[in-house]
């Protein structure tokens, strides 16, 4: 017996709620910094600033154990660029992620990430994560350098990026949290930051948040707060019954911190950028079938006679041996990995692929459906890094694939695992399992935008700091969400000390404590939040897709005002988690809100952006080139502009080192 | 079990993501404690395994499974939409396996690196 049908078809009664519901309780927490959100990124920042001497509250939205994006595990760190073995210097990896996007990539945020990712990585090392071959069990492989046991992924070449042994990493980094004596408070579901006197704009100084398991509310007050959460990834496609499983974040994406720093009048950048949303869940099990991307890199693909898809440079040549798929080719100084948030790569710091032609050739008859991924093929320690190692420690991999699948009977040694049968233009993107033709092109993710910050991590709001992956303009991934957290976490700790203490404007907690626990206290005929997630989803996906014009987007905001107003002001919450998911509704709305007014104010359509104004057709017009920061005051909008530059121009110095030096 | 039939909404999809077994499962309710979306609770029945409340809130990361001390008691289920997906072939000898299917070959005991 396992589920609740089960359990109550045998036993006929409907189990109470298991924890004691108090939504009249106000509890106080008083800490020098609060951080919401803890995940990698979050605990780094709280890590950091403790042992800066201050005292560290963490509002964790779940358990701080293992929950985040990067909660399940990762399998390789990128930018590590000042590890012993690198051939890349932080400028040169900062350039060719600032020039891949044309200047849209917070190049500030890039280059703090590259000058302190390897250090990140190697305070994790001390807190127990294994980032060495320790064993020697890849001994004499071309990946592995032998002096420093470090294990090199995807350029071989260049050794800026590291294979490591993550699966428990988030454990680790929990377990050093508590022992320097970070205070965690889970099931946290932060409703709002709380202003200096109460005033949109003024200094941040705490936030307050709802008990998802016993109802109660809590007001943190803090000199300093660093917002470290995560997507929006509920915006636009809900449909857990189909995408939770597949998807690489989890329920809890409700862009919340996007949400309150938006409310609070903290200034964003790029919100009006979006993509197609390959990774919303719609696809496969992540890493669960045959593909040659990412994790899988420099996997032999065959089709269904066993005829080898071939491997080509990112210019197109064929390559001639396994070998050649993990170095630098003809052109290129050095490749930059995946999934380090950025949109567009460069050919000349892309990596080696399967042939992009392969759609049109299968469609000629060339190759044979279905595809197969054959590990066979590869060495011992080529297909022993890439099954055992890097799937087995890569988020949601060690149980969900490597323990699942090996306890079926897969064995790499002398199993061919199946790609998927789809579309031919979904063999376009190597990386099969993530959806392709599965994720309609209604299905769109924010991408590339959010809070805009300055060389400190922090953001226009006094005491308000950010260290997290996407939610931060110019962030990443998995490590960069660690390298900013622990960044802001310092900085935010610094400010500390000598900040004037938090005095709470008990107006705005009341105002908020109304309004957060107005579904569970009217009529139980209101709205359920999925019905109302699910509307929301549609608004954004119908007016803020990939065509818009100024007539849709303000229809697009008329309707979510429509929701807020209406369905969401009635609905009705029946115990604490359907009311922190009622909370994460208007949470979504507001995030919306932010993406359609930022679409608003962009008059021109950017292809980097993937930004498409029907009513301002041209493409990429120069005088557009120009980032547009964007802010509440008195809940009105307020624009300015900023260049693309703006790092290294007035008042900050010309040159990226330069800046670090004064700033880090 | 009960003969009653219920009014009951349809089972969820999907419909468990984890599975419990009440022979090993001792209700310590670790699972429940680390789950970042709350998808289990915690039995009325004390010593009892918890109850699977939310199961498409799981986005399946089987922290709940590293975290039981007793090997076993908890099972990863991923949906049948994606079990069914994941096929292999033997290259030697051409037979086609899946997850989760009837007669599965013998499994490969090897495990992971680190």
């Amino acid at each position: 017996m396992s589920t609740w049908h089960e359990y109550i078809q045998a036993t006929g009664q409907i189990p109470e709620w298991p924890y004691p519901i108090n939504y009249d309780k106000v509890n106080e927490v008083m800490a020098d910094v609060l951080v919401i959100g803890g995940g990698v990124a979050g605990l780094q920042a709280a890590i950091n600033a403790v042992k800066k001497g201050v005292k560290v509250a963490v509002a964790e939205r779940g358990h701080a154990k293992r929950s985040g994006s990067g909660g399940a595990g990762v399998d390789h760190w990128h930018g590590a660029v000042t590890n012993p073995r690198s051939k890349v210097t932080p400028e040169d990896y900062t350039l060719g992620c600032y020039e891949s996007m044309q200047g849209w990539t917070g190049g500030n945020v890039r280059y703090i990430i590259t000058k302190e990712s390897w250090d990140t990585l190697l305070e994790c090392e001390k807190m127990g994560v294994q980032i060495r071959d320790v064993d020697d069990e890849f001994n004499g492989a071309n990946f592995r350098d032998e002096e420093t046991k470090l294990m090199f992924a995807y350029d071989y070449q260049s050794k800026h990026m590291l294979r490591i042994w993550g699966y428990d990493i988030k454990v680790k980094v929990y377990e050093e949290a508590r022992r320097v004596g970070v205070d965690i408070y889970n099931r946290m579901m932060v409703t709002s930051l709380l202003n200096e006197g109460g005033k949109q704009g003024g200094r941040i100084i705490g936030a307050t948040a709802v008990d998802t398991r016993t109802g109660e509310f809590n007001v943190f007050l803090a000199k300093a707060t660093v917002i470290a959460t995560g997507g929006a990834g509920r915006l636009t496609l809900f449909s857990p019954e189909m995408t939770a499983s597949g998807a690489m974040s989890d329920m809890n994406s409700a862009g919340v911190g996007q949400a309150i720093g938006w409310n609070a009048g903290a200034e964003f950048v790029c919100m009006e950028g979006s993509g197609p949303g390959r990774l919303t869940g719609l696809g496969y099990a992540p890493y669960s079938m045959g593909n040659a991307s990412n994790t899988y890199h420099g996997t032999p693909i065959i089709d269904a006679d066993g005829k080898e898809i071939p491997w080509v440079d990112p210019f197109g040549r064929e390559l001639n041996t396994v070998e050649d798929r993990f170095i630098p080719q003809k052109g290129q100084q050095f490749q930059l990995g995946i999934g380090i948030g950025i949109s567009h790569t460069n050919k000349e710091f892309a990596l080696n692929d399967i042939s992009a032609d392969l759609p049109e050739r299968l469609r000629k008859g060339e190759f044979k459906l279905p595809l197969y991924a054959d590990l066979t093929l590869l060495s011992e320690n080529e297909r022993r890094v890439i099954f055992g190692m890097m799937v087995g420690n890569e988020g949601k991999t060690r149980i969900p694939i490597y323990d699942t699948m090996t306890r079926a009977g897969f064995d790499p040694g002398k199993d061919m695992l199946q790609v998927p049968v789809m579309p031919l233009e979904g063999y376009f993107n190597s990386c099969y399992w993530s959806g392709g033709p599965n994720t309609p092109s209604t299905v769109r993710m924010l991408g590339g935008g959010g809070f805009l910050v300055d060389w400190n991590l922090r953001s226009n709001l006094e005491g308000l700091y950010i260290g997290a992956g996407n939610t931060l303009f110019g962030g990443g991934c998995h490590g960069e969400s660690h390298t900013t957290g622990r960044y802001a976490g310092r900085h935010a700790a610094e400010y500390a000390r000598t900040a004037p203490e938090p005095l709470a404007n008990r107006q705005q907690i009341e105002a908020e404590r109304n309004r957060a626990y107005t579904t569970v206290k009217q009529g139980k005929d209101g709205n359920g939040w999925k019905e109302i997630n699910a509307a929301i989803a549609r608004i954004m996906r119908d007016y803020c897709g990939r065509h818009k014009n100024e007539m849709t987007l303000n229809l697009g905001l008329r309707l979510l005002d429509e929701l807020k107003t209406t369905e969401l002001v009635s609905a009705y919450a029946s115990n604490p988690h359907e009311l922190g998911r009622l909370l994460e509704c208007q949470a979504l709305i507001s995030v919306g809100e932010l993406a359609i007014k930022s679409s608003l104010e962009r008059k021109a359509s950017n292809s980097v952006l993937d930004f498409h104004r029907l009513d301002y057709p041209e493409m990429d017009p120069p005088e557009w080139n120009k980032l547009l920061p964007i802010r509440q005051e008195n809940n009105k909008v307020v624009i300015r502009e900023l260049p693309l530059d703006f790092h290294l121009k007035a008042p900050y110095a010309t040159s990226y080192e330069e800046n670090y030096q004064r700033y880090a | 079990m009960s003969d009653k039939s219920y009014i009951l909404p349809n089972p969820p999809t999907p419909n468990k993501a984890v599975e419990f077994n009440p022979g090993i499962c001792i209700g310590c309710n670790l699972c429940v404690d680390v789950c970042p979306t709350d998808v289990m609770m915690p039995n009325p029945e004390k010593g009892k395994q918890p109850i699977v409340v939310y199961p498409e809130e799981c986005w399946y990361c089987a922290g709940c499974v590293e975290e039981c001390p007793r090997p076993g008691a908890i099972t990863m289920l991923h949906p049948t939409q994606q079990r069914i997906s994941v096929n292999w072939k033997r290259k030697d000898s051409g037979e086609y396996f899946r997850l989760g299917m009837k007669n599965p070959p013998p499994p490969n005991t090897r495990p992971p690196s680190g």
